[in-house]
């Protein structure tokens, strides 16, 4: 029951250089250390969730060079040199993203839990398709589970931020 | 009451919605503190075993290591109910179920910890297991909680209202059924996290995702001798509850005493694995219940059995007890009852509330027993409901309290929505539609401790620039507590709710509210902010007429202005008519509180199901069931719920929503089971809870019957409508196949073997076929109430 028991100290250490949210970062990781430790722990980027650490749940989703990734899963070493972008990088110069103002409006965060990883699932869908059906929002969300909405709201709101989208 | 508001009835988002979005809000996991540890639990190997020696000195010698705990450090017990004191944080002398914890450490880093657990060293003794029903029953298992052989009793009830048998026998129609409803869990997404910080000073401030900051509060100050005033719980934003985090946690209780032996903060992160043995979710209910009926499918008497498997520990076990046989006569009038239930002890986690607590497994076997007489009796579904249903402001046989009720209306809505009629009986094979209705409690009646103070307080304190500040230690899980509580205030003053800065859930700041359980936030903390919401309008509008040499009753507090209505010239703003209040009448601090009217009866158990307010809920599940696999498709649900007033219809219909989505889950998917002592799976992926791409359609109608008590005439709406979704399956699934599984969850496997039944020209039917022959004594017979009246 215990996560890793028994794993030794035999850890070397690593520098990490990768873009988090638009800026340039560089640390030293150990080999073990997962890209959502890195976020939260090292970077102090805690918009970013864990709710298993097994890659089960999807609260942990970020984008890693615009494609949608588990970081609980993803060994930090991994990203070097490639580009991260949390819940703190969708807003474009202070101003929300379009799925941020949406997601609030139409009351797709009940608890919030699973909401960061829930828009990065989606601006990663959004992006690849900019005018998803119901059913392919479904699939493109098919990773992050939510306990509190019940997908229908947060399905309205990727709907909302896709059509003002194409009417700006 | 008026219908015209202001912001009442408005679909506005959540007051934190942009933070959510934004990823700015602070659950506790997002705390650090400097000089931090991480604290881990040891946890329990075995489902029943006494535990012979811990050692643990090679823990103690690791590096990194600050301290390690066992139970001798924490020997006083606890429990959420005063009479369920049964719980240690770490076991002491025995350890009766897998993943109980037994010793905790802290240390500078989650690796240290863990090899620090590796390190200690605990000798068992493996006793007998008891880990079913039948298992707790017997006489030869050794007893969970005392010494020796026995049966593992918890508790029993046993009560009859009337006389069941002389409304047997005036019956034109009885018939029996035997279900069975399987555990399940909540599986918030954000697991449980403490962190407690002790200071030399003598304070200890503990940080916990937590639905009850008060209880917990009250069980730290008896277990760690403290006193109350020294103990400060702060309630984060929690990322989901479902009744999951209503008690109060080892882990809460072992952060705080490591921290107070360290001397540095502690903080612990309970593992996936380790939520789902923490568990304290739905019961497994096996129950009976026999009906008569007159031709018409007029109730006569009903006679109620339940068996819950409880699990290791008490928890809210008595209530759930309870609670599985008090609300059936809150939506049927039944003339005369009966309720026979038990609790048992078994060597698995303590079940406790989730989402509807103890009412879901009996509303599932009322409402599929009751369309099989229907059936019978040659009724449609809706049409015996119809009949039976409860009329406003009565009182049923066991002595509840009804106020407002909808439940005719609620059964309206979704039957002609869903064309329920056209489609009942006469859809292709495969496709079905069935109906279940059910209702909630608007809050317990009752705290959980016995006391005469207000269930909810609320303050309000306004600036001298017009910021109003409100203070309450409701928490807000999700359900929208903190923004109800803005509304109703903003309402009372013109304002607009994102214009209130909310204090929430702080045991040194805020005034108590018992916590967001039972579904009573928003009747009771909205009433106490009505309340107080009141008396700072009136203040200010006092000040402001006498400003303008107006009459008092001409001046009204709205769009951030106060004075004569639409009169800008005898009117000022909000700030400025703060500051004449200030002057005209000191500190604008005012204060409410709410306590529920004393609705109890004087027998034993009249405690439980006594609410204010019952909401009601009526479903229409529509079906698509593959004959091949047994696999359940849900086209569509249609549900409307009697919420009172929809202070936020927004935030409301999300809670329907969530609800559909969590009793369908119940329905088909989630069954929280043990092989042996061990979950068959602790984790997202093997427990099965629904998707993205499983979630229907939910067509939602919120019916307002503008509750006489109700704050603004509002109910429930947190837990009430998963009650009617998971009998509706069951009935959709009949309608479709002809078949009748009559426990959930239903699985295809299920479906198959009932359907492999019919072709062998056997009954259509899976599900229990007796409850076990338990003789329940001191039967306590209670006259129906004063004014009672027989349908």
């Amino acid at each position: 029951m215990h996560r890793g028991a028994g794993i030794g100290r035999l850890m070397a250490d690593h520098i990490l250089d990768f873009d988090v949210n638009g800026e340039n970062r560089r640390l030293l990781v150990t080999d073990q250390r997962t890209l959502l430790e890195v976020l939260r722990e090292d970077l102090a980027l805690t918009g970013t969730k864990h709710g298993c650490d097994v890659g089960e749940c999807g609260a942990c989703t970020v984008l890693v060079d615009d494609r949608p990734v588990l970081s609980c899963l993803v060994i930090a070493r991994q990203v070097d040199g490639s580009s991260v972008r949390t819940v703190e990088g969708l807003a474009t110069n202070g101003a929300p993203d379009l799925l941020q103002d949406a997601f609030a409006e139409l009351g797709a965060a009940q608890c919030g839990y699973c909401t960061p990883g829930m828009l990065l699932s989606a601006r990663a869908l959004l992006d690849d398709n900019p005018k998803p059906t119901t059913d392919e929002i479904r699939e493109g969300l098919a990773g992050n589970l939510c306990r509190c909405t019940g997908y229908i709201k947060i399905f309205e709101a990727v709907e909302l931020a896709a059509s003002r989208d194409r009417d700006r | 009451m008026s219908g015209s508001f202001s912001v009442v009835g408005q679909r506005l988002p959540r007051v934190d919605a942009m933070d959510q979005t934004m990823g700015n809000t602070r659950y506790v996991d997002d705390m650090t503190l400097p000089g931090m540890l991480v604290g881990r639990h040891l946890t329990s190997i075995h489902a029943h075993a006494r535990i012979l020696a811990i050692d643990t000195s090679r823990a103690e010698a690791l590096a990194g290591v600050h301290a390690v705990i066992t139970g001798a450090d924490l020997p006083i017990t606890y429990g959420i109910l005063p009479i369920s004191q049964d719980e240690n944080a770490l076991a002491v002398g025995k350890v009766r179920y897998v993943g109980e914890p037994v010793a905790a450490v802290a240390a500078v880093d989650p690796e240290i910890a863990e090899q620090a657990l590796a390190l200690i060293d605990v000798s068992y003794e493996p006793l007998d297991e008891v880990l079913t029903l039948e298992q707790a029953l017997d006489t030869d298992h050794p007893m969970l909680h005392g010494d020796g052989l026995g049966q593992n009793l918890h508790r029993s009830a046993a009560l009859e209202f009337g006389d069941t048998e002389e409304g047997f026998a005036r019956a034109d129609y009885v018939r029996e059924d035997v279900f069975f409803f399987e555990g399940n869990t909540h599986a918030a997404l954000e697991t449980h996290v403490a962190l407690a910080s002790y200071s030399q000073t003598g304070k200890l401030t503990l940080w916990s995702s937590t639905q009850v900051p008060h209880y917990v509060h009250r069980t730290l100050e008896k277990v760690l001798e403290l006193p109350a005033g020294r103990i400060r719980v702060i309630a984060t934003a929690i990322g989901g509850g479902f009744g999951g985090k209503t008690d109060p946690f080892s882990h809460e209780l072992t952060a705080a005493k490591l921290s107070m032996v360290t001397g540095r903060p502690v903080k612990i992160n309970l593992s996936r694995e380790e939520v789902f043995y923490a568990h304290r979710g739905r019961h497994p209910v096996l129950m009976w219940v026999k009906t008569g009926f007159e031709n018409n499918g007029q109730i006569t008497s009903m006679h109620f059995k339940t068996f819950l498997d409880g699990g290791a520990y008490g928890s809210y076990g008595v209530a759930s007890l309870y609670y599985t046989g008090a609300l059936q006569t809150t939506t049927y009038r039944i003339p005369n009852y009966r309720f026979e239930g038990l609790r048992v002890f078994t060597n698995k986690p303590a079940c406790g509330p989730k989402r509807g607590h103890g009412t879901p497994q009996p509303r599932f076997g009322l409402e599929c027993h009751l369309d099989k007489a229907a059936a019978d009796l040659g009724l449609d579904p809706a049409t015996i409901r119809r009949r039976n249903a409860v009329e406003p402001f009565s009182t049923t046989v066991n002595h509840l309290r009804i106020t407002s009720c909808a439940l005719i209306e609620c059964i309206d809505k979704v039957v002609d929505a869903s064309d329920f009629a056209g489609k009942h009986g006469s859809l292709p094979s495969g496709r079905g539609v069935g109906l279940a209705v059910g209702a909630y409690m608007s809050g317990a009646g009752l705290p959980i401790y016995f006391n005469d103070m207000p269930q909810s307080e609320v303050q309000i304190k306004v600036d001298r620039g017009g910021g109003v500040t409100v203070y309450s230690m409701a928490t807000d899980i999700g359900q929208g507590s903190t923004t109800m509580l803005a509304t109703v205030i903003a309402e009372a003053l013109g304002l607009e709710p994102r214009d209130i800065n909310m204090v929430i859930a702080d045991t040194d700041l805020t005034p108590v509210d018992l916590g967001s359980y039972s579904s009573r936030v928003t009747f009771m903390a909205g009433n106490a902010a009505v309340t107080a919401g009141a008396k700072i309008r009136s203040r200010v509008v006092q000040a402001v007429a006498d400003e303008l040499d107006v009459d008092s009753a001409q001046v009204v507090a709205e769009g951030g202005r106060v004075g004569v209505s639409g009169d800008l010239d005898r009117s000022v703003t909000w700030a400025e008519a703060v500051r004449l209040a200030i002057a005209a009448t000191g500190p604008l601090v005012e204060s409410g509180g709410y306590t529920a009217p004393k609705l109890a009866g004087t027998f034993r158990g009249a405690g439980v199901g006594i609410s204010p307010a019952y909401s009601y809920s009526a479903c229409v599940v529509e079906v698509d069931c593959a004959v091949d696999t047994g696999l359940v498709k849900v086209e569509r649900v249609w549900l409307a719920h009697d919420i009172g007033r929809a202070l936020n219809p927004l935030l409301a219909e999300g809670q329907v929503e969530g609800g559909v989505y969590m009793g369908l889950g119940e329905a088909l998917y989630e069954e929280h089971t043990f092989r042996g002592g061990l979950h068959r799976g602790p984790s997202l992926l093997d427990y099965k809870i629904p998707t993205a791409l499983d979630m229907p359609p939910v067509e939602t109608f919120l019916v307002e019957s503008d509750d006489p008590e109700g704050p603004l005439g509002a109910k429930e709406v947190g837990q009430g409508p998963l009650l009617p979704v998971i009998p509706a399956v069951a009935n959709a699934i009949h309608d479709a196949l002809g078949i009748r599984i009559d426990e959930v969850p239903i699985t295809p496997q299920k479906i198959v073997a009932a359907l492999r039944n019919v072709s062998r020209g056997r009954p259509g039917r899976i599900g229990p076929e007796t409850v076990p022959d338990f003789e329940f004594t001191r039967l306590t017979r209670v006259e129906p109430p004063e004014g009672f009246v027989a349908p």
